[in-house]
């Protein structure tokens, strides 16, 4: 019982000291910027009331296009990212040159600065005037971010795949399975549960990545408030944006914070 | 050095293995194998850790390469690289030490893939087949749970269910129960016994002296590499020819 009130007191008196730290710290922050010699000027261009209220319809609309373009894209990055990474594990001679392929697109597309590969794909590919292809820079820009993460998204999918035993593909091959039904049916499933999480972690990049499509005049949340700054000189609008992409992020952040922590606690009680 | 004689079994063995050599780089692992295993036979493998047992049936499954010798399986050299390795497996079941299920899966469909991919069995008929064979082994009532709800002694019997589901006409079983508790091997051991009395041909990697005494039909003793002495249970734990093999029996019977 002694032992009991004892934790208890400590417990009370780690919470209470971590909670005055936190407080302290923001308190003195707060402090210092607001006490800075230009506060009132940065106040003034940064976090206007009017400014806010007066581009929150063009932001809102902007960003729309921002959650569509990450909708569409998590799914087709998802797709080229997998069957990339099938291909970098193929054994097959006859698939010698799709491996290679993979490869190369892994080196190249990972290599490239995101930035660059949505400025020359959203200009380049519409100035071939190529007959059927879309000259939409929106379509273009989504192409490029797709590129670019499956690059990242195959390796880790491809981290997923080796991380499996090969005891498994032992006796799935003992039981007569090929080497194409072991993967599909042994290998890919366990490999992908595993990788969710930083997959996901991937994914929060990628929400913030579309803001970069506005380098190619995509009228989106970025592009709107670089509009309406260019007319009014305030810079209210980007810490609007700012604002709204985080109200995205962070409950997909913490979203894979609680499934990583239950998988995890589920893989342990399996070893018991 | 070789296997005794092919014994009473009849004409054409089910298995036969001749002059199996194996080797990891430089290191010899198997050597001068000669082996005959009959339908009905149950063989026991035994020897210390490291004499080559697993390997010996990681071969005949094909899952490792072999690199001189021939191995026949329902009269068919299968031990020529161009065979189709999926073919033979799929008159093989083998189970692992360290029961190998899939922890993705359930009971169910652990056992169920195999027939319904492999032997394109449909779904109803191999499920149906698959609650009767977990019924035998005192499994029902578990096939929707996953591996790791199971004890070890569980996961061990829905992995031999998972083998005996694709009606193999040889089991290989290596070191079974060597992963279990103490108070778990006997389960598993009572299904291998009732599988032997059935007739099942098995060939098996045992630490279980008494058991392999009790089940085989003829007991070969792996030293080094090499098959130093075989021949029926009784005459070779009570008379063996050898002196390895007296050795190795002082050190493990109690």
């Amino acid at each position: 019982m002694e032992r009991r009130g004892v934790r208890r007191h400590q417990r009370i008196r780690s919470t209470s000291i971590s909670t005055g730290l936190v407080v302290l710290v923001l308190v003195v922050l707060a402090l210092v910027v607001t006490g800075s010699p230009g506060w009132p000027r940065v106040r003034e261009t940064f976090f206007n009331g009017e400014d806010a209220r007066a581009v929150f319809p063009d932001v809102l609309g902007g960003f729309w296009i921002n959650v569509k373009l990450f909708m569409i894209c998590e799914v087709a990055i998802l797709a080229l990212g997998l069957a990339v990474a099938l291909a970098r594990t193929a054994r097959s001679p006859w698939l010698a040159p799709v491996r290679v392929a993979a490869v190369v697109y892994t080196d190249l597309f990972r290599g490239i600065p995101t930035i660059l590969l949505i400025l020359m794909l959203g200009f380049g590919v519409p100035a071939l005037q190529l007959q059927g292809l879309p000259t939409d820079e929106l379509f273009w820009a989504g192409v490029a971010l797709v590129l670019s993460y499956g690059a990242y998204v195959a390796e880790v999918y491809r981290a997923g795949i080796d991380s499996i035993h090969p005891s498994q593909v032992a006796s799935a091959e003992a039981l007569g399975l090929s080497h194409t039904q072991a993967l599909r049916h042994v290998v890919v499933p366990q490999g992908v549960r595993r990788v969710v999480p930083p997959l996901l972690n991937d994914f929060v990049s990628l929400q913030k990545d579309t803001a970069l499509v506005s380098v190619v005049a995509v009228f989106d949340a970025v592009f709107a408030a670089r509009d309406y700054t260019a007319y009014n000189f305030n810079y209210t609008p980007y810490v609007v944006v700012a604002c709204f992409f985080i109200v995205l992020t962070v409950p997909l952040a913490r979203f894979t914070d609680w499934l990583s922590r239950r998988w995890m606690e589920r893989e342990r009680a399996g070893q018991l | 050095m070789t296997t005794g004689p092919a014994g009473d079994g009849p004409s054409q063995p089910l298995l036969r293995v001749s002059n199996l050599r194996k080797t990891y780089g430089e290191r010899v692992v198997l050597d001068d194998i000669d082996l005959e295993v009959a339908a009905h036979d149950v063989i026991c493998l035994i020897g210390s850790s490291g004499s080559g047992k697993s390997t010996l049936l990681r071969c005949l499954d094909l899952l490792e390469d072999i690199d001189d010798g021939v191995i026949e399986f329902e009269g068919r050299e299968v031990s020529d690289p161009r065979i189709d390795k999926r073919a033979v497996r799929q008159r093989m079941g083998m189970v692992f030490q360290a029961y190998n299920l899939f922890p993705h899966l359930t009971v169910l469909d652990n056992i169920t893939l195999a027939p319904r991919r492999v032997h394109g069995v449909p779904r109803a008929e191999a499920e149906q087949q698959a609650y009767e064979l977990l019924a035998r082994f005192g499994l029902a009532d578990h096939e929707t749970l996953h591996p790791d709800r199971l004890s070890g002694g569980q996961q061990q019997r829905v992995a031999l269910v998972r083998a005996l589901a694709t009606k193999p006409a040889l089991l290989l079983l290596d070191e079974i129960t060597a992963a279990l508790d103490p108070e778990l091997v006997g389960d598993v051991l009572t299904i291998v016994r009732d599988l032997a009395a059935e007739g099942t041909t098995m060939m098996l990697a045992t630490h279980e002296m008494t058991f392999a005494r009790e089940v085989a039909t003829r007991v070969c003793f792996l030293d080094d590499g090499r098959i130093l002495e075989s021949g029926p249970p009784d005459q070779v734990f009570t008379d063996p020819h050898e002196e390895r093999t007296r050795q190795f029996l002082r050190r493990v019977l109690p």
